[in-house]
């Protein structure tokens, strides 16, 4: 970990490439425009806004006795239900399960939940391989890199990339980069996945207390060409996804895609109840420092996360940085809050990525204060130390300053003589701000220089 | 203690204090003066084609056709015909299916979208692994937000079901929208008046 | 109304402009000003970096210096926004808690509290308005692009009073400009791009000047602008306001 760069060192490699940064920049502001015109078309947006959030506090609220019944009403169902405490205990119920049955063809759609607990890795590891078959994931997968977004994995990748990864891995026409070319090509390949295989795994988006049933949304079509093509299905869920009842689905399946690209709806919402004749389907319901967040009184709203990336795609440092950046499987504002309670060490640099504008609070579908909490975050990382000596002394020193009106008075005018008269000593390139920017000019008077002298009586 | 009883007494310790479930007002709701129109509209946007029938003569015409020029069809639709029975079939056997008609029960207004029950279906893999995707609607069924649809609905009545809105499509590629992902490469709907 | 004239500690330092701009023009508006002289910051930006802790010295400064007043106004959304979420003083809450209460930013002060309908100034030029963030989502000076509710805009609604200003708007309203506090250096890279991007748009509307009500953004692109050579010129919405020359 201590060779991963930290936002703001990898957000300056991505940004060295001007041109395209600004395309994907672009690229994900238009994602945002999509959104806006979906939301214009509710006039009851916002009211939608404040059910999903009304609900998911609720449901956070009694989340122990939710958990309970799904799980009573999904066994009812025939489905295997399976806890696990963390990442690592999930990818070792999963192997279990695949060495139980004996499998090796494995195919998976997008789960980020798998990809936080690093599956696809522990599994090769073992010598298991699996075939992500999200289009998107299905490209990163080739190119051996994580993911940059949640819900557009391949998001940083143009046409002409995917059509050499194609060509390298599908052997698809060199230089070829039609993507209706490159999507059929990656149909016809993924497709003898999906009939061939023996274990199918899923995400899940919503599950439901009342019924037992997980919902799984996709506009591909891949989750369920894998899940009911093979005998076995295991579906992937952080424990936050529980809702409470059936007709809930109609909020949240109204505020996710809307929220997540601009569409009305995703192509399918697969509503799953039992498996079918003859097939397994297990769930695995994990923790990985949920309950710790939960406990966190200024934290916990950071579960009612539907993952819908509407923040990755407002908020204007993640467009000129990437989700790379982050280092982490849930990038973006909404991993800046869920991060730093999974690993503050190593994602201490994440709550500090932002300038607090606020967009991101303002387009979460569920009304996650996301922006407070980054404040919040910075408060935790200081106190448990977690940030630069420079940094720290700095701003000891501005606090100390700002106590005593004299010395800050002194210091002030002080300053302004220095960058007077020797401006060298301040335009240089051991001051960050004068890198690419004019420092302001500096006066001779204060403002306070200016009322002693005009106004006070 | 096992891994569940260890998350289920973490979280009784850590959750906050209870909070109510909102009333969700149907009054609140955006009403459209045409549902079907609005439907019909949305459905092509997402790259769906919509028709309206007052009976099913050129669908049976159309079946024969396709059956006569080889290609395989599933019908699931008693109007059009006897039942194709798949339940047990598998995906390899189902694998070159090219057109399925399927029955809806009923459509969504705002999103274009339409549930269909695993009986309708006949085998859960039939309206993803089919080339193509006919499915029929009364038109009276058109209900205009999910609210009335999960209220008119019992999604759990089976083992499956799924609200469905247009053909597969994905759009990873730079963004560039392409319409059959691993779905079904198009959607027709019949809306029966 | 005994009005508390709250200035910035970089305003006070870099742009005593701003500062007499507007207690000038709280003046022609009749209001009682008074500049406590011994105030320094708001605590702002050792908050924003995680320090709140170390604020208290600050706080307790700012609140012995404005105790008492009816109002206190500053020309800075992001300065008032931040004392009215987080000053607190152990030793006189009630004291904190009234100024929390009674902070305004200029523009929000001059249309909801004095209510002015018109202004006799003019300043025929193309102008840019740059909305800053806290002001706006924070403060509610003006509605955003984000949310599906009424549009209104306290700034654009005084700056029409303006004779001969043709106002223009970016591209993107309310997209940040990058600036954000210590985030300016400490991700100097991603903050520089963000200014510049604003810029651009403000270029393509062949703006005279840019102009908002949060002189840390429009120190940040004014830095950028004159890196850049740019004629564009920055000004404060209180100087235009108060009736520049």
């Amino acid at each position: 970990m201590s060779n991963t760069l930290n936002h703001a060192q990898a957000a300056a490699n991505f940004i060295a490439d001007e041109p395209r940064t600004n395309w994907h920049n672009e690229t994900l502001w238009f994602v945002r425009q999509k959104r806006d015109k979906a939301a214009h078309g509710l006039p009851e947006w916002e009211k939608l806004r404040e059910w999903a959030s009304q609900i998911k506090n609720h449901t956070l609220s009694h989340l122990d006795e939710y958990l309970i019944e799904f799980e009573k009403n999904a066994k009812a169902n025939g489905v295997q239900v399976h806890w696990a405490a963390n990442g690592d205990e999930h990818n070792r119920i999963v192997y279990n399960i695949i060495q139980q049955n004996n499998v090796t063809k494995i195919v998976k759609s997008k789960s980020m939940l798998t990809e936080e607990c690093g599956m696809n890795e522990f599994l090769h590891e073992k010598g298991i391989d699996i075939v992500d078959t999200d289009l998107g994931e299905r490209i990163v997968q080739f190119r051996k890199e994580p993911p940059s977004h949640i819900v557009l994995p391949a998001i940083h990748l143009k046409k002409k990339d995917v059509s050499d990864t194609f060509h390298e891995h599908l052997h698809t026409e060199k230089d070829n980069h039609d993507p209706q070319y490159l999507t059929e090509a990656a149909r016809q390949h993924l497709r003898e996945k999906f009939i061939e295989a023996e274990l199918a795994m899923t995400g899940v988006n919503f599950a439901v207390a009342e019924t037992g049933a997980f919902v799984v949304c996709t506009n591909e079509g891949n989750a369920d060409m894998g899940a009911h093509a093979a005998p076995i299905h295991i579906a992937c869920m952080g424990f936050e996804k529980i809702i409470p009842k059936a007709e809930h689905l109609s909020v949240f399946l109204r505020l996710l895609a809307r929220s997540a690209t601009g569409q009305p709806i995703t192509t399918y919402s697969s509503h799953f109840m039992k498996p079918r004749p003859g097939q397994q389907v297990h769930i695995v319901i994990v923790d990985n420092e949920r309950s710790k967040q939960l406990g966190r009184t200024d934290f916990k709203n950071s579960l009612k996360c539907i993952r819908c990336a509407a923040c990755f795609n407002t908020c204007p440092v993640y467009r000129r940085s990437g989700g790379h950046s982050y280092h982490t499987a849930v990038a973006g504002p909404i991993g800046s809050i869920l991060n730093p309670n999974i690993d503050m060490r190593a994602n201490a640099d994440l709550p500090f990525a932002s300038t607090l504008c606020g967009s991101c609070s303002n387009v979460c579908p569920v009304k996650i204060d996301i922006h407070d909490q980054l404040w919040k975050w910075r408060q935790v990382l200081v106190a448990e130390g977690y940030v630069d000596t420079t940094k720290k002394i700095g701003l000891k020193g501005m606090a100390y300053l700002f106590a005593k009106p004299g010395l800050y008075r002194f210091a002030g005018k002080a300053g302004r003589a220095v960058m007077r008269i020797f401006p060298f000593l301040v335009n240089n390139k051991l001051n960050a701000w004068y890198k690419q920017r004019e420092m302001p000019a500096p006066p001779k008077q204060s403002f306070r220089d200016w009322y002693i002298k005009n106004k006070k009586s | 203690m096992s891994a569940r009883e260890d998350i289920l007494k973490a979280i009784a310790g850590n959750k906050p204090a209870s909070a109510a479930l909102p009333a969700i007002s149907f009054d609140e709701l955006i009403q459209y003066a045409d549902v079907l129109a609005q439907f019909k509209t949305v459905l092509q946007s997402i790259g769906g084609v919509a028709e309206e029938i007052a009976d099913f003569d050129a669908l049976k015409k159309e079946i024969a056709i396709k059956k006569e020029t080889g290609e395989w069809v599933i019908n699931r639709i008693e109007a059009l015909g006897p039942l194709d029975a798949v339940d047990n079939a598998s995906a390899t056997q189902l694998e070159k299916l090219d057109v399925a008609y399927i029955q809806g029960t009923l459509a969504v207004a705002e999103n274009g979208c339409i549930w269909l029950y695993e009986s309708q279906m006949g085998n859960r893999i039939v309206p993803f692994i089919c080339q193509h995707l006919v499915i029929v609607v009364d038109a009276k069924n058109i209900v205009p937000t999910m609210h009335h649809a999960y209220q008119q609905l019992d999604t759990a009545k089976e083992g499956f079901g799924v609200f469905l809105a247009g053909p597969s499509k994905t759009a990873d590629i730079e963004q560039s929208l392409v319409i059959g992902a691993h779905g079904a490469r198009s959607l027709r709907v019949f809306l029966l008046r | 109304m005994r009005v508390g004239l709250f200035i910035p500690c970089y305003i006070d330092q870099f742009y005593p402009q701003i500062g007499i701009a507007t207690l000038e023009l709280l003046e022609k508006l009749g209001c009682d000003v008074s500049f406590p002289l011994n105030q320094t910051c708001c605590g702002q930006p050792m908050a924003n970096s995680g320090f709140a802790a170390l604020s208290k010295g600050c706080d307790k400064n700012f609140v012995a210096n404005f105790r008492g007043f009816d109002y206190i106004v500053g020309p800075s959304g992001s300065c008032v926004l931040h004392l009215k979420e987080h000053l607190h003083d152990d030793q006189f809450p009630g004291e904190a808690e009234h100024i929390r209460k009674h902070v305004y930013e200029l523009t929000e002060f001059l249309v909801d509290i004095l209510k002015v309908e018109k202004l006799d100034v003019s300043f025929p030029h193309k102008v840019g308005l740059h909305n800053s963030c806290h002001g706006q989502r924070g403060l509610h000076l003006s509605s955003m692009s984000e949310q599906m509710l009424p549009a209104f805009s306290k700034p654009e609604k005084l700056l029409g009073m303006v004779n001969g200003l043709q106002l223009s708007m970016p591209a993107r309203p309310d997209e940040c400009c990058g600036f954000g506090g210590t985030f300016c250096v400490f991700e100097e890279a991603v903050s520089v791009k963000m200014g510049k991007d604003r810029i651009e748009e403000h270029e393509a509307n062949g703006v005279e000047y840019i102009t908002g009500y949060d002189e840390s953004c429009l120190m940040h692109l004014e830095g950028i602008l004159k890196r850049k050579g740019s004629p564009i010129k920055t000004i404060h919405i209180a100087e235009i306001l108060n009736g520049k020359a």
